[in-house]
């Protein structure tokens, strides 16, 4: 029998402090996150050196009750997994040269993890993965269509030409006064509406799978600035349903036509958009007709966590994948495969 | 009594091991690589030349800044990582401190700096051994204060010499320079002035950056503004 598998997770990529302990890639031993939101809630949106400044204040903390909760000291460990990218460089450094020390004290394995197949390894931990998979990937940072054929295997087959769907989010929210973070507002005010402003759709050239969300954002900010100009008041319910409507109808229909076309065995969405009742709602409806199994994790692993970057840890570090000592953070880093 | 030190605050990049009381292994250099490239590399080759397992080391000493921020916070997060995961204990001492150490029998004011942009530098100022000040401040308001004093005055760091006309202007014939082989800080002169000071518990061993961020001190601004303080 194959011995049991045991990885440390740690991120550090954005505004949550992170670790966790993940049994064989799918099973959470711990999970801590220590979220800074309430510190950068003030400034209107993260400030990468605040985040910066509290990831060194929390880091030790944070994978201390990660061992604690799990009841584990660093022997039972099998290797340490960490966030190399992309995201905030400077946050990241922090994860990753805790990750270093903690490795090289305890003469640990160090593995690097790229942020996104962290959030598409968040599925492992509710259902194990089936192949071909079809990943829609959308967060303040990323929309993406990820193609995996197989454990490890990584093919973008569609990203964001400019704003990441959750930007558009923030900034509409921006727009409509609302507080930060602005996504799960613009969510509930969507769907309590009895009504929507008809906005576009930006669906690119025939058979792009890309996104485009600048278009939609600067339709949002005219429609309001003409409404003021009229001395008019705009209905917010409305006005964030048709933002929404928008943003879901074009993620699922793309996401739809690329889960028929390479024929996948599962849907899955990941990130922490993918945590917004609206958007799941409507793809959950659209596979169930379709009849093609859609997961979604559950909204504290859809947000920024460790336990996501344990578990694609462990498959990289069954791979035999591993880094070392020189491990940078790299903020740039692409989504490459390790099988 | 096993020391492990590291500075990582500034460009130069500084760590060593002393045993008791002799220094094991040094290393110091000012090239441009980042310190997270750099920093744990030479502390596992280091240590693997004095054939020290990272067990053995009985106390951890770090250079708690100030300096570039990212930089002092490469070397305190691998420090305090070190020191809890190994449970031993941490000591954190001011860069500008450990780079002023490098001229302990100066007769006078000793006076270490770091270029900090937009004509100010952090700079730390001793006399015997003394802290007299600790700040981030304009430049042009240090060599003031240095002028007012009267005594000579002893210059270190690498950023001296981008300053120096300026300095040499103010102080003239008062100042001298400390030459290039202590420019750099050295992470043994870290761990002899670790040993003098307190020991920190690690999970609340923090840069100490003497700057607030830009963002807090619009946002403080703000507040002051609005009336709530
Ligand atoms: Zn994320």
């Amino acid at each position: 029998m194959k011995k049991d598998q045991y990885i440390l997770g740690i991120e550090t990529s954005c505004d949550e402090t992170a670790a966790s302990i993940v049994k064989n890639g799918h099973e959470i031993i711990s999970n801590v996150v220590s979220s800074q939101i309430e510190s950068h809630k003030r400034f209107g949106g993260v400030v990468p050196e605040v985040a910066s400044r509290h990831h060194v204040e929390q880091i030790t903390i944070v994978i201390e009750e990660a061992l604690n909760q799990a009841n584990m000291t660093p022997k039972d460990l099998d290797a340490v997994a960490v966030t190399e990218g992309p995201g905030l460089v400077g946050a990241l450094l922090i994860g990753i040269n805790a990750a270093k020390a903690f490795a090289f004290a305890n003469g640990l394995p160090l593995v690097g993890v790229h942020h996104i197949a962290g959030h598409i390894y968040a599925n492992a931990l509710v259902q194990p993965m089936e192949f071909p998979l079809l990943a829609l990937v959308v967060s303040g940072g990323h929309t993406e269509l990820v193609l995996m054929k197989e454990d490890g295997q990584f093919e973008l087959i569609g990203e964001t030409r400019d704003d990441a769907a959750g930007e558009a989010y923030d900034k509409v929210a921006r727009v409509l006064n609302l507080p930060y973070p602005g996504g799960p507002h613009i969510d509930r005010l969507a769907n309590e509406s009895d009504g929507a402003v008809p906005f576009p759709r930006a669906w690119l050239e025939e058979g792009s799978y890309d996104f485009s969300f600048s278009g939609l954002k600067s339709a949002v900010i005219n429609y309001q600035h003409n409404a003021e100009q009229r001395g008019e008041e705009i209905n917010p319910n409305h006005l964030a349903a048709g933002f929404q409507q928008s943003v879901i109808e074009v993620l699922t229909t793309k996401t739809l036509r690329a889960a028929r076309e390479f024929n996948v065995k599962q849907v899955i969405a990941a990130g922490g958009v993918a945590a917004n009742k609206g958007l799941r709602k409507v793809l959950e409806e659209t596979f169930e007709k379709e009849n093609i199994p859609f997961y979604v994790p559950p909204i504290s692993l859809c947000t920024d966590n460790a336990a996501m970057i344990a578990a694609a840890g462990n498959s990289k570090f069954s791979a035999g994948k591993t880094g070392d000592m020189s491990m940078n953070g790299r903020p740039g880093l692409e989504l490459n495969s390790w099988n | 009594m096993i020391w492990l030190g590291i500075d990582t605050s500034h460009t130069p990049l500084a760590v060593s091991i002393v045993k008791d009381d002799q220094v094991l292994a040094e290393y110091k250099s000012s090239l441009k690589i980042t310190h997270s490239i750099g920093a744990m590399p030479a502390i596992e080759e280091l240590l693997k030349k004095a054939e020290i397992e990272p067990h053995e080391i009985d106390a951890i000493a770090v250079a708690k800044g100030p300096g570039s921020y990212t930089g002092v916070r490469i070397g305190v997060t691998i420090g305090k990582t070190l020191a809890w995961t190994l449970n031993i204990p941490i000591v954190s001492v001011s860069s500008l401190q450990v780079l002023a150490g490098n001229a302990p029998y100066f007769p006078g004011i000793v006076c270490s700096i770091m270029d900090a942009r937009r004509s100010n530098v952090f700079a730390g100022v001793y006399e015997n051994g003394q802290v007299v000040k600790e700040s981030h401040m304009s430049l042009v308001d240090l060599l003031k204060m240095l002028d007012e004093s009267g005594n000579p005055v002893l210059f270190v760091g690498m950023d001296v010499k981008i300053h120096w006309e300026q300095i040499k202007e103010v102080l003239r014939d008062k100042v001298h320079q400390a030459n290039a082989a202590f420019s750099l800080p050295s992470a043994a002169v870290l761990i002899e002035l670790a040993k003098e000071q307190k020991a920190t518990e690690a999970h609340t061993t923090v840069p100490k950056y003497l700057r607030v961020t830009e963002a807090e001190a619009n946002w403080m601004k703000e507040q002051k503004k609005n009336g709530h303080e």
